[in-house]
């Protein structure tokens, strides 16, 4: 199975053109085609997983053909297979064959469901080929495939103004980071003569320690504008306007963990510089406390989900930044969120099925005794992303703050400082959203009857909800070990001794959990106003996204606005004055020299005359002169 | 009698053509002044054959004579043609083909 890596693409990819290609013709099939593909890809994962667990080393390499063959540069179409490929693999069919099953049940009423599915298998392919590939311009080719998916699939409802306009935004500031990322692999190949990732990453070490710098800043601008990291992170709430399996998909679960995985796969690059790595470790601090902070203070059910997880994805960052034995911590709580984030993502989405597509938290309540399933899967989520212990985030999240508090100087104390108190944001801003949902008194709007979803849309978040359970320990384990030869030439970076011992750092990490948990109980256990209060100076900022977007608007947007105004002044004035200006002289010219054609036989006669004399008198005047 | 009349006639001839065509309108005395203008030319053509003793002058006089002859046949065909469309020989009338 192993020489055929292409068929985990191949399959959603056939799949997608049929989709696409069928139209109106596949609606009744449609949909089941697009769960299917996955979830074949998932077996073959699966058997692929179990062949390469018995393989010394644990890689593959294969080059289907030469892709860019231009003089020194030659990129092949080459895929690899190893620990963390695998892991990615598993989890993008799994969680993705999950959520294509949910979204049958979720998109049953809308007539282009057929081309949503075509677009969903469009983005496993793409995300596939992401992780796939043993180059980074066949990473690039997948980065590039996810966004065009992400963009179609956030504006799928393209007749909503503000679908269409998060849909541009993600799409722009997208690009932003792609950018970064292209102008990587231009690096790359100037200085390395290579993209090859085995041959970039033996050739590193030979580069300057300040062009090392900007190769990994120029990734981390790529990884940024993926996942939604500061300064990058503005459009992933935004992306929301899709419908909700998007959102669980591609905007929890697994694009925007491209970032990640970037990072983790260049993990030579990195560990081979401290300044930046400290960069890594600061954009994932400064994202996952920006992320809890608005967070608190949203009222829609999917944006304090997308906040939680710009936030959890920061601690991601947080986790490859610290680097050494934290890669695998990063990955594993990867894998966790895309559990029970992805679990709570289509929570979310069952609720709004059962509640007329609300997404105002103020205005549910109750529901624990009308969407039992729902209500009980979407706990495990939440107690798990809160990081309780026996469940998943748990045994991911507190290794990541652990590590924080091992860095060896006096940053230890920020960043593992900052990451706890994230830690209690979390559990805070997640229990406001679990008790505004599920209880306290009914503030629904007139005429709602909520019930449970159909069995299609419901198994999924059982299976989620137990992924979400037992995933935890069991990656806590074994997974680490799994993932510790991809990171293998990072295994000699000096360990600290943490600042503080391990189990006070497990018992205040639950703490405060259970903290941050208890004070939003006592809060919002009896309901919140159904009106905006008005608030103190944090909290307006907070609602207002601690004023990015206004920032983003002041200093890139206005700017450009104006540039543009006057370059198409200049145009108009300037460069098309010159053109019509011109062409005005000549046809005017033109236009009063005409007027000597009369059409009168003797003055034509007369000027022939006058220019005889003319000629003669020159003659004359040359001759006798 | 010296040649230099012949060549002050021919001049004069000449003049008188021009000024014809570029004052008169009827077409057909347009056409008689040119002719008058060819003529005068191929008087100062035999003459300066005289003058200086060839014949080429005069084999000149023989082309323009042909030539006149063939678009005095092509001219007067013309003329004809505006006047049964116009009823008018006057060459101002026709001046459509302007600006």
């Amino acid at each position: 199975m192993l020489s055929n890596l292409w068929l985990l693409f191949a399959i959603p990819a056939a799949s997608a053109t049929i989709l696409l290609l069928s139209g109106k013709r596949a609606l009744k099939w449609g949909p089941w085609l697009g769960v299917i593909a996955p979830a074949i890809s998932f077996v073959l994962g699966l058997i692929m997983f179990f062949q390469l667990r018995d393989l010394n080393p644990r890689v593959t390499e294969q080059n289907l053909w030469s892709f860019i063959p231009v003089g020194d540069l030659q990129v092949s179409f080459g895929l690899m297979f190893d620990p963390l490929t695998a892991v990615f693999v598993l989890l993008i069919t799994g969680v993705g064959s999950l959520i294509h099953l949910y979204a049958v049940g979720y998109m049953a009423h809308d007539e282009r469901r057929v081309t949503f599915f075509g677009y969903f298998n469009l983005f496993i392919t793409a995300m596939l080929l992401l992780v796939l590939g043993n180059n980074y311009v066949m990473l690039y080719l997948g980065w590039e495939g996810v966004g065009l998916a992400s963009y179609l699939l956030i504006s799928f409802w393209y007749t909503r103004p503000s679908a269409a306009t998060a849909g541009k935004k993600a799409f722009i500031m997208n690009r932003v980071g792609d950018a970064g990322f292209i102008l990587a692999i231009f690096l790359m190949f100037a200085y390395l003569n290579t993209v090859n990732y085995g041959q970039v990453f033996e050739r590193v070490g030979s580069l300057s320690a300040n062009t090392m710098l900007i190769l990994g800043l120029l990734l981390l601008l790529g990884a940024c504008g993926k996942s939604g990291q500061f300064p990058l992170q503005a459009w992933l709430p935004d992306a929301m306007e899709g419908p909700t399996p998007v959102s669980a998909l591609i905007h929890a679960a697994t694009m925007v963990t491209a970032g990640v995985y970037v990072i983790a796969r260049s993990n030579p690059v990195f560990s081979a510089n401290t300044t930046l790595q400290l960069i890594v470790v600061s954009v994932g601090t400064i994202t996952l406390l920006l992320g809890c902070i608005i967070g608190c203070a949203k009222d829609d059910i999917k944006r304090v989900l997308a906040w939680s997880t710009v936030s959890q994805i920061g601690y991601m960052f947080l986790g490859v930044g610290l680097g050494g034995g934290a890669y695998a911590l990063a990955i594993i709580h990867l894998l966790a969120h895309g559990f029970f984030k992805a679990n709570m993502f289509l929570g979310a989405g069952s609720v709004m099925h059962g509640m007329k597509d609300q997404v105002d938290i103020r205005r549910f309540g109750a529901l624990s005794k009308y969407m039992k399933i729902t209500w009980l899967t979407f706990m495990m989520g939440w107690l798990a992303i809160i990081g309780i212990p026996p469940l998943s985030g748990y045994f991911t999240k507190e290794p990541i703050i652990a590590a924080a508090f091992e860095r060896g100087d006096w940053t230890s104390w920020l960043f593992g400082w900052a990451a706890l108190l994230g830690a209690l944001l979390t559990a805070f801003y997640m229990t406001r959203l679990f008790v505004l949902t599920f209880h306290g008194p009914k503030r629904w709007t007139e005429g709602q009857h909520p019930h449970e979803s159909p069995p299609v849309m419901w198994i999924p978040l059982v299976f989620l909800a137990i992924g979400s359970v037992v995933a935890g320990y069991l990656m806590h384990t074994s997974v680490v070990d799994w993932l510790n030869p991809v990171f293998a030439g990072v295994e000699n970076v000096p360990e600290y001794e943490p600042v503080m011992p391990h189990w006070l750092i497990s018992v205040l990490g639950v703490a405060f959990a259970v903290l941050g948990a208890g004070l939003a109980w006592a809060i919002f256990g009896r309901g919140t106003a159904l009106e905006p209060e008005p608030a103190g100076v944090v909290v307006t900022a907070a609602r207002n996204n601690l004023y990015t977007d206004a920032f983003n608007e002041v200093v890139f947007e206005k700017p450009g606005r104006w540039l543009t105004r006057a370059l198409v002044y200049v145009d108009n004035k300037g460069v098309d004055g010159v053109v019509n200006g011109l062409a005005a002289l000549v046809g005017g010219g033109s236009g009063r020299m005409r007027r000597l054609q009369t059409g009168f036989v003797r003055s034509y006669a007369l000027s022939m005359l006058l220019g005889g004399v003319l000629v003669l008198g020159a003659l004359l005047a040359v001759r006798l002169g | 009698m010296t040649p230099m009349w012949y060549i002050v006639l021919s001049a004069i001839l000449f003049s008188v053509g021009a000024v014809g065509v570029l004052i008169r309108r009827n077409a057909i005395v347009l056409f008689m002044c040119i002719e008058l203008m060819l003529n005068a030319a191929n008087l100062a053509l035999v003459t300066f054959s005289r003058i200086n003793g060839t014949l080429d002058g005069q084999i000149m006089a023989f082309f323009v004579m042909v030539v006149a002859a063939a678009e005095v046949v092509i001219g007067l065909a013309i003329i004809m043609l505006i006047f049964r469309t116009r009823r008018s020989a006057s060459v101002d009338d026709a001046n459509l083909l302007k600006y």
